[in-house]
């Protein structure tokens, strides 16, 4: 087999709870503060759980959507043009000379248009078939996003989306990643966006007990390996990164950010939604991930762990994380800023890849807020509320989904 | 209201092009530069306003707002 490609990181989109661009994520999730909050875009009369990291404010610029077509396209197709706009423009990709049809897109969508699907189903069942819209196929499907993408950039390389729920936009960077290494694309647009805040997929994880019920205080509610925690906050948003073959991102001058070095995934093979109790699976992708890097446990500094403030599963991932790191895994900092976002689903392995990279860059962690009385379960330094300034080599980004689902990408900073 | 400012504030609300721009003259194809989908789309919003039922192969002769204000009116009466 030929030398790999390696692979550098040029440009980032984000939206979420915390704000509307990259800038005002990542200085919102500095201060610590709480993207939760309770649910304006929709009625939530009657449901169990009514607070979310809902993304507020969004409109999307009518540059990148005919304003015909907005109220048509389900909002996860906008937060990713939203986001990859921001990421390819900080990229400055379109200024390159790469061929279109070496530039491809792969995000990751956990569960597509639900909003849309809701919609006409209820169409349907009050008013027949009829009124079933001609534009719900191609607005609810969870490839379109890539798909309008491609359209309004021209871009004509491969283009697809993967649903492995809460790892899918992990998947799609580590697929993207392996598209440059092997030659077979010069730039990648990936990571993933998710906008599913509606009643039934709300009532769905809220009757499995998936979800946080603090209704009466939602800012408190997504509180990652402290002992008051009583389930995962539903995110929305979207996380976006370009990525390049390294050397040609080099030789036309780009800024890079940092490098993506390793990539694992792998199953649980256990339980249709539970974590294996000692994170066998998780242990997995992680080695995976350090074997494809060449690094050695020791060399990682900062995790930012799925960490989604679950009883079960928090627990199952820092014993992975032990198992993995041994003594290290008292060293290292891991830290979920689900606690800030909420939990973007299909989205979360984008944006939490975005942190890792920011934390990279900039030198400084983000922390887990809400961590007042830690969960004696979960003994690891999970940097609790306040940012730490920490020079770190390399960080791991974990994201895990049902169906027992993992996967593991490493990012490298760059000298 | 009168059915044809009617039928030009869904054609506007739809297209989102402005109504003042939008007169019994205008082609949906040749001004408003609607594709078949859009159209489908349009055609449900006329159903629902004025309970009526537009069908499909009558769909195809609609070719300007003045066409779709004379077939309602046709079918209102």
């Amino acid at each position: 087999m030929t030398k790999l490609n390696r692979v550098a990181v040029t440009g980032m989109g984000a939206i979420c709870g915390l704000g509307n661009s990259l800038k005002e994520v990542w200085e919102n999730a500095l201060a610590g503060k709480s993207g939760i909050s309770k649910i304006e875009r929709v009625n939530t009369e009657n449901w169990a759980v009514n607070f979310a990291g809902e993304v507020k404010n969004f409109k999307l610029d009518d540059k990148l959507m005919d304003p015909k077509d907005q109220d048509r396209f389900d909002m996860f197709n906008q937060f990713g043009l939203h986001a990859g706009a921001e990421a390819i423009e900080m990229s400055g990709i379109m200024n390159s000379d790469y061929k279109k049809e070496k530039i491809g897109i792969i995000f990751g969508t956990g569960l597509g248009g639900f909003p849309h699907i809701e919609a006409n189903i209820t169409a349907m069942n009050d008013k027949g078939p009829r009124r079933v819209s001609p534009f719900f196929i191609p607005s609810v499907i969870p490839n379109m996003a890539p798909g309008l993408m491609a359209i309004h950039y021209g871009f004509k390389g491969i283009n697809f989306s993967i649903a492995s729920a809460c790892a899918s936009s992990a998947h799609a960077i580590g697929a993207a990643a392996t598209e440059i290494m092997l030659g077979r694309q010069d730039a990648m647009i990936t990571g993933g966006t998710e906008a599913v805040i509606t009643g039934s997929p709300i009532a769905g994880f809220s009757n499995m007990k998936a979800l946080s019920k603090r209704n009466d205080d939602p800012s408190k509610a997504s509180r990652p390996y402290d002992t008051g925690r009583d389930g995962f906050v539903m995110g929305e948003g979207a996380g976006i990164l370009v990525l390049e073959n390294y050397e040609k991102a080099k030789a036309r001058g780009a800024k890079i950010y940092a490098e993506v070095v390793g990539f694992g995934a792998s199953d649980d093979a256990h339980h249709i939604t539970a974590p294996h109790p000692e994170g066998s699976g998780a242990m997995i992708c992680m080695e995976q991930a350090l074997e494809l890097a060449g690094l050695k446990p020791e060399d990682i500094g900062y995790i930012n762990a799925h960490g989604t403030s679950t009883p079960l599963g928090d627990v199952a991932e820092t014993e992975a994380i032990k198992k993995v790191f041994g003594k290290h895994a008292y060293d290292l900092r891991v830290s979920s800023t689900k606690s800030m976002t909420g939990h973007l689903l299909g989205a979360a392995g984008g944006l939490e890849s975005i942190f890792c990279i920011m934390a990279l860059d900039t030198g400084i962690l983000p922390p887990t807020i809400n961590l007042e009385n830690q969960d004696p379960a979960c003994d690891l330094n999970y940097v609790p509320n306040k940012p730490e300034k920490r020079d770190i080599k390399y960080a791991l980004n974990n994201s895990f989904g049902f169906g027992g689902t993992n996967s593991s990408t490493i990012f490298k900073k760059v000298f | 209201m009168e059915m044809q400012d009617k039928v030009i504030k869904l054609v506007s609300e739809a297209t989102k092009m402005d109504a003042a721009n939008i007169s019994t003259n205008t082609s949906f194809v040749d001004d408003l530069n609607l594709d078949s989908l859009d159209m489908v789309e349009l055609m449900m919003k006329m159903e629902d306003e004025f309970g009526v039922e537009i069908p499909e192969d009558e769909t195809e002769n609609l070719k300007s707002v003045g066409d779709v204000v004379s077939y309602l009116k046709s079918k209102t009466n």
